[in-house]
């Protein structure tokens, strides 16, 4: 099967910039990518975009064509919506698109402006990625989602909030020298339990900020990087999507996430390796618990084990199983339709040792990214290699 | 929210203000929630009101502090995911202090009014 080549990756900074447009924050991202690909813009074949919530934050449906002109692209364009999944299915779909040869050369990537909404309004906002009926008007919010599940966690396997907030202080230590990050600052394990509480147990410090950005790949054919002598050593090599019900109650576990097992199992085939050959991994870390349950997930932990990972320093940077080197969602920031795709930039970075952090990680050759939607009603996991 | 009704919501809430709450079941006994055409289990299309138990138990939960706009005055407040055997439903907790609430707490089903909007809620009570 042929590879998929990851040519350039393009971040913004993420933070808090309420006065810019995502088509500006977009077509930056992109002159990183594509300055990174030595691709010309006039190969592309098409953009994948993926955004959340740009309806209620800038007014703007049919992205899709917005984003190709924004990134000086003329090739059919589609958006992606899927929650905080948005630009992870856009990838899936991308890598499959080159795969069967439909295309050499796609732009994918994602963006969202958020922080013009404010917290209330950027609340509100994420609150429509769970079931409006009978979740959001018995009044869930998205943290009072990943709440219930912490909370359920708890009670099924143990653990507490100090076993948590080890999480986020290792994501804001990861961040420190990631100079894209929204939070290059250390924290205490006190500085989260003293937090004030968002939706208990969960406190403003076990949540990942709200958050402007955009991320961008010019992905390609092995061929085409191989006619055209790109440098592009790293590659997606497995790519897998699970579903679940939409509302929480109506899933069979309230303290795990069966679709990121699917999705994560389809990319271990896909790729050929299992949960063992992974070096590292970016998984999506919205809420401290979002961390635990991810890492169970995708087999890096054993059910109900994750919760220590931290505090025991499985994934902290000098760990056996680095997480969320970037510094996560938590510290990185999550400008959620850029979500996705800026996991994949920075495992691409990392493997490549051109990341601040690739020193924690110099022999790694494999490494997963994993994106999750909602309360993981979808979720995607990707497989990347050096291939050479 | 807007005056026009949501088929299926909305006639489930007006029954659970009747005291007669109600799953969707399909003949292999998938539970599930109205509006629904076909069963997510198991597509069949041949889905019957079955009476929900008089209680249920709460099996995760949490008190919100930082609302949606939609709930600004209600906040905090408390939600819960509650097993009645054939479907878990999500609703808040009312009639009992929010320290009070604890996993395996049994309650009711009641409807009661938002104090930011003035919509109804599915929520539970202690029984």
């Amino acid at each position: 099967m042929s590879e998929v080549r990851v040519a350039g990756v393009g971040l913004t900074p993420f933070g808090n910039v309420p006065e810019r447009t995502s088509r500006d924050l977009f077509g930056q991202a992109s002159i990183e990518a594509f300055e990174q690909s030595g691709v010309a813009r006039s190969d592309v074949d098409g953009v994948l975009y993926g955004n959340f919530m740009g309806e209620l934050s800038e007014h703007q449906g049919h992205q899709g064509p917005l984003m190709a002109e924004a990134a000086g692209v003329q090739a059919p364009a589609t958006r992606y919506e899927s929650a905080c999944a948005s630009s992870g299915v856009a990838v899936a779909d991308a890598v499959k698109r080159i795969r069967n040869g439909e295309d050499d050369v796609l732009l994918v990537g994602g963006a969202e402006r958020m922080t013009n909404l404010g917290t209330a309004g950027a609340t509100e906002a994420l609150a429509i990625a769970a079931d409006d009926l009978w979740e959001v008007r018995a009044g869930t919010t998205f943290p009072g989602a990943y709440a219930l599940m912490a909370q359920a966690y708890f009670e099924t396997y143990g653990g507490e909030h100090a076993d948590l907030a080890h999480i986020a202080v290792k994501n804001h230590d990861n961040a420190l020298e990631n100079e894209k990050a929204q939070y290059q600052r250390a924290i205490e394990v006190d500085d989260v339990l003293e937090a004030p509480q968002v939706s208990s147990p969960l406190g403003l410090y076990d949540s990942c900020p709200i958050s402007d950005g955009a991320a961008a790949l010019v992905l390609t054919s092995e061929s085409y990087a191989e006619e055209h002598g790109l440098e592009a050593p790293v590659a997606i090599t497995g790519t897998g999507q699970g579903g679940d019900r939409m509302a929480l109650h109506d899933r069979e576990y309230l303290a795990r996430s069966p679709a990121a097992r699917e999705a994560g199992e389809a990319a271990y085939a896909d790729a050929g390796i299992d949960a063992n050959d992974v070096d590292f991994a970016e998984v999506h870390d919205c809420f401290t618990i979002a961390e635990v349950l991810a890492i169970e997930a995708l087999d890096l932990e054993s059910i109900g084990e994750g919760v220590t990972a931290a505090r025991d320093g499985r994934t902290t940077a000098d760990g056996e199983t680095p997480i969320n080197l970037s510094g996560g969602l938590k510290a990185k920031g999550h400008p959620v339709g850029a979500t996705g795709a800026s996991q994949i930039a920075e495992v691409t970075s990392l493997l490549a040792n051109e990341h601040a952090n690739s020193d924690a990680v110099s022999d790694a050759t494999t490494a997963l990214a994993h994106n999750a939607g909602g309360t993981v009603a979808s979720a995607t996991v990707h497989v990347l290699e050096v291939v050479e | 929210m807007s005056e026009i009704r949501d088929d299926g919501f909305d006639d489930w809430l007006d029954a659970a203000e009747e005291g007669a709450a109600y799953s969707l079941e399909c003949p292999d006994g998938h539970g599930s929630l109205p509006p629904r055409q076909v069963c997510p289990e198991c597509g069949s299309t041949e889905l019957a009101r079955q009476q929900l138990p008089e209680s249920g138990t709460i099996e995760t939960f949490t008190v919100t502090h930082v609302p949606t706009p939609s709930f600004e005055d209600d906040a905090p407040y408390a939600t819960a995911i509650a097993d009645f055997g054939p479907v878990r439903l999500t609703g808040q907790v009312a009639g009992i202090d929010l320290e009070s609430i604890e996993n395996g707490l049994e309650v009711e089903i009641a409807v009661t009014v938002s104090e930011t909007t003035g919509e109804r809620v599915l929520t539970f009570e202690p029984v």
